[in-house]
């Protein structure tokens, strides 16, 4: 967005939001988490500002119809730190993270550009090694990379490189992929094993040691999804996992579907090294960053077949719920609900900001 | 995880629920002192499961909760200093001060830091030489342990520039305000595993002869909460206060001795204003004169602080058992963990949250 | 309060204050400090809170939660004794 000239008078029309979006004053690193402000931010400060209707899908990339071509197409920024992690690196997962976003709309991923912010101080060595993994990481992925942009910034601390990346892909099948195709009786699948990123980045920053690392899920997604499009698996909706984890995906398309999710943890996969790290830090996994992950929703009769196919690449794949109707007992706030071990449930919200490892 | 999952096994939990129903002749109201059982029992829906004979009142146990608003208050204006690292838990930096939490004061550029153990907040220190580093000292009598190990050991190597602001708390004297109160309900309490861990359960034998009350002291699982209203039912349709340990598999009648001596050697009792509560006689800790140049409240002296609380909070009214948050005309309607109007709606272990965050029945204010 | 989490010493370093293990919580290990524990032992279990191991773990009175099932069972009898309960 560019900014307004400082001399320039402001014109009579010019936006005044009666409601102030939050009750901040300053942005807080939580309105970049994925949770409540997030949403908040996006809700009451972009959506308006910007007022599109292909904003209004809310879904995390855009279609758009050029005669009978029907293209996808989505930005992601990458801040991570470290820069590198166990099991990736800001450059792949910027390549990936973007890659994903378009197999997300079912889109095959053809095309990406990529921006660079970097730090004056930071070393060329780190630049080089960025560069080099999103080259192989779009090559394997038979991505192009095309066009980009670099600029540098006065030093603050020497460390920081930030990426943006932006994707086009093409729709190659007649389905509508989003939350609003979702319907009552689809089945919920995921497509693997929660956690591991938020889980690798935080043990990285903090100095756990692991006897096996605890290492990163970043990866291509768009393979899964090519295998149950072609076996004609009719896919509603797809939402890769990311900062928020499982619970904030859920979240986010339940509000936009209208439907309520049901889910039982039993179901829900998390590898034992996960699981360890959240019980010492007082993390929940579902709240816990992913970057190789996904859910599905597809016809329950075809919960089987979809199954099937991925657990062919991933065996920890899972069917974890159905989508239902809201109960007509008017729980409003409640869109998604999980069943514990136990039998009982409990609900499953956004959380409010990041979330913070606990000492109670 | 072993000494985890064996305890969150379903048919475990079942069969104790048996024994509770089968037990169980009239209502009893039975409170959860720490923070931690009441996020075990909402998050495993474990209210749910309960006879409606009984009622589950959650206590003050959220050191997060309770630590008053002068301190935070003190901590912001402290990490505001020139060449201060600030170093805190997690989830105290969500907590309200009267202007801001520190979160907020992170957002102004201030050096604040979550650390998972105080020891953390010493290595800093050790690798800050030019920086003053305050660990800002929160909890219960669980982790005092800790915090004293930090000083101690920063007195044996001589790091001038840690500091560490004391708010910790102690649980028996809170146990005994909520049950002198004349509007006291609770007729048992589980009380706090890890808390007696550390200090054994000898100080809670004369409460429950002078209350006549059970005190179960009690874990943290499914299984270890219903075992322990189960042994708590089982003595009140007898008539029976005394106190029992449930949680045996950590806990002994004395503790640990070598923690409770480096409390004693690092902390005094003191009087401590829980916040909600009011001033608790010997309800914390805080440093002892031989530690007093690491004592953060002498060293970066008194703070002058516009208390300000927001008067429609009944989180006073929560910490003590005498409403539960559903029943706060604020909850979930102007009260909620992305705009808090008090503690317990923001500590992850605060039973305001742990309703907002997990329950079913969360649907805001009665009738609404 | 107090999130305090069990998990295995895998060896153990230094002496009186300074002593430290590396204590595994379900594949995943990290440096823990021993300072008041002086009787712990590699193979122990530990309850470990903000980076501290407070006590070791009793498999024994663990075990007794257990018991009870087997003693229900066994009774035929849901409505149980204070001893059957405690364990």
């Amino acid at each position: 967005m560019k900014k307004q000239p400082d001399n320039r008078a402001v014109p009579m029309s010019a936006p005044a939001c009666p409601v102030p979006p939050t009750n901040y004053e300053n942005i807080l690193l939580a309105h970049g988490g994925g949770g409540k402000l997030t949403a908040d931010l996006i809700e009451k400060l972009f959506l308006p500002a910007f007022g599109d209707p292909a904003l209004d899908e809310r879904h995390d990339g855009a279609e758009i119809n050029i005669g009978r071509i029907r293209l996808a197409m989505t930005t992601d920024s990458f801040v991570v730190t470290p820069l590198f992690f166990p099991g990736g690196d800001i450059g792949r997962l910027a390549v990936y993270g973007t890659l994903n976003d378009l197999a997300m709309c079912g889109a095959r991923p053809l095309f990406l550009s990529a921006a660079f912010i970097i730090e004056e101080g930071l070393p060329l060595k780190t630049v080089h090694q960025v560069a080099d993994s999103m080259g192989k990481a779009a090559k394997s992925s038979g991505i192009r990379l095309i066009t980009g942009d670099t600029k540098v910034i006065e030093r603050k601390s020497g460390n920081d490189l930030f990426v943006t990346t932006t994707g086009i892909g093409i729709i190659e099948h007649g389905l509508k992929i989003s939350p609003q195709s979702i319907m009552k009786g689809d089945k919920i699948i995921l497509s693997g094993d929660i956690g591991r990123h938020g889980t690798a980045v935080m043990a990285c920053r903090e100095g756990f040691e692991f006897e096996t690392t605890i290492e990163s899920d970043c990866a291509p997604l768009w393979n899964q999804v090519e295998i149950m499009l072609r076996e004609n698996i009719e896919i509603h909706c797809l939402r890769d996992l990311t900062r928020g984890g499982l619970a904030t995906a859920l979240v986010e398309i339940a509000e936009t579907s209208g439907l309520r999710l049901e889910i039982e943890e039993s179901l829900i996969p998390v590898s034992d090294q996960v699981a360890g790290a959240c019980e010492i830090l007082g993390l929940d996994p579902l709240y816990v960053a992913n970057e190789g992950r996904f859910i599905c929703f597809v016809p329950e009769k075809q919960a089987g077949a979809a199954i099937g196919l991925l657990r062919q690449s991933a065996p920890n794949a899972a069917i974890i719920g159905q989508a239902t109707d809201t109960p007509k007992k008017d729980y409003s706030n409640i869109r998604v609900v999980m069943k514990t071990p136990l039998g009982t449930s409990r609900i499953i919200d956004r959380i409010t900001g990041d979330q913070l490892p606990r000492i109670c | 995880m072993k000494f985890l999952d064996e305890f969150r096994n379903s048919d475990l939990t079942g069969k104790y629920l048996q024994a509770i129903k089968a037990t169980i002749r009239q209502p009893w109201t039975i409170m959860e002192i720490c923070g931690g059982q009441t996020h075990s029992i909402l998050k495993y829906g474990l209210d749910q499961m309960l006879p409606d004979e009984i009622t589950l009142l959650h206590g003050p146990g959220c050191p997060v909760c309770v630590t008053p608003i002068e301190l935070i208050d003190m901590a912001i204006g402290i990490a505001g200093q020139p060449n201060v690292i600030l170093c805190t838990f997690g989830d105290m930096m969500r907590v309200p001060g009267s202007d801001g939490n520190l979160l907020d004061a992170r957002a102004r550029g201030n050096d604040i830091r979550m650390v998972y153990s105080p020891l953390e907040s010493l290595k800093i220190a050790e690798n800050n030489p030019d920086k003053r580093i305050v660990f800002f000292g929160i909890g219960f009598e669980t982790t005092a342990p800790t915090t004293a190990l930090a000083l101690k050991k920063a007195k044996k190597n001589r790091f001038d520039n840690y500091f560490v602001l004391s708010a910790h708390v102690r649980v028996p004297p809170a146990i005994e305000l909520i049950l002198s109160s004349p509007e006291n309900r609770v007729q048992a309490f589980l009380a706090a595993g890890h808390v007696c861990t550390v200090m054994g359960y000898r100080e809670y034998i004369p409460i429950a002869e002078n209350f006549h009350v059970p005190i179960v002291v009690t874990g943290f699982e499914p299984v270890d909460i219903l075992q322990g209203i189960c042994m708590a039912i089982n003595q009140l349709e007898r008539g029976a206060a005394a106190v029992e340990n449930q949680y045996s598999r950590v806990v002994s009648e004395n503790g640990n001795s070598m923690a409770r001596k480096l409390i004693d050697e690092v902390f005094e009792t003191t009087s401590r204003k829980w916040r909600g509560i009011g001033e608790i006689a010997g309800g914390g800790l805080s440093i002892k004169p031989d530690y007093a140049a690491y004592d953060a409240a002498r060293v970066f002296g008194p703070v002058v602080a516009k208390v300000e609380e927001s008067p429609r909070c009944l989180s006073g009214k929560v910490l003590r058992g005498l409403i539960k948050p559903p029943e706060c005309p604020a909850f979930a309607v102007d009260c909620s963990p992305a705009n808090p109007l008090g503690a317990p709606m923001v500590s992850a272990e605060g039973a305001c949250a742990a309703y907002y965050n997990y329950s079913i029945s969360r649907q805001g204010p009665i009738g609404g | 309060m107090c999130l305090a989490v069990p998990g295995r010493i895998i060896e153990i370093a230094g002496a009186d204050i300074e002593r430290t293990a590396k204590v595994e919580f379900g594949g995943v290990v990290k440096q823990i400090s021993l300072a008041v524990l002086p009787e712990a032992c590699p193979g122990d279990y530990v309850i470990v809170h903000a980076g501290v191991a407070i006590s070791r773990i009793n498999e024994d009175e663990a075990k007794r939660v257990f018991k009870f099932m087997e003693q229900a069972a066994a009774a035929n009898d849901e409505s149980l004794s204070k001893d059957e309960i405690s364990g």
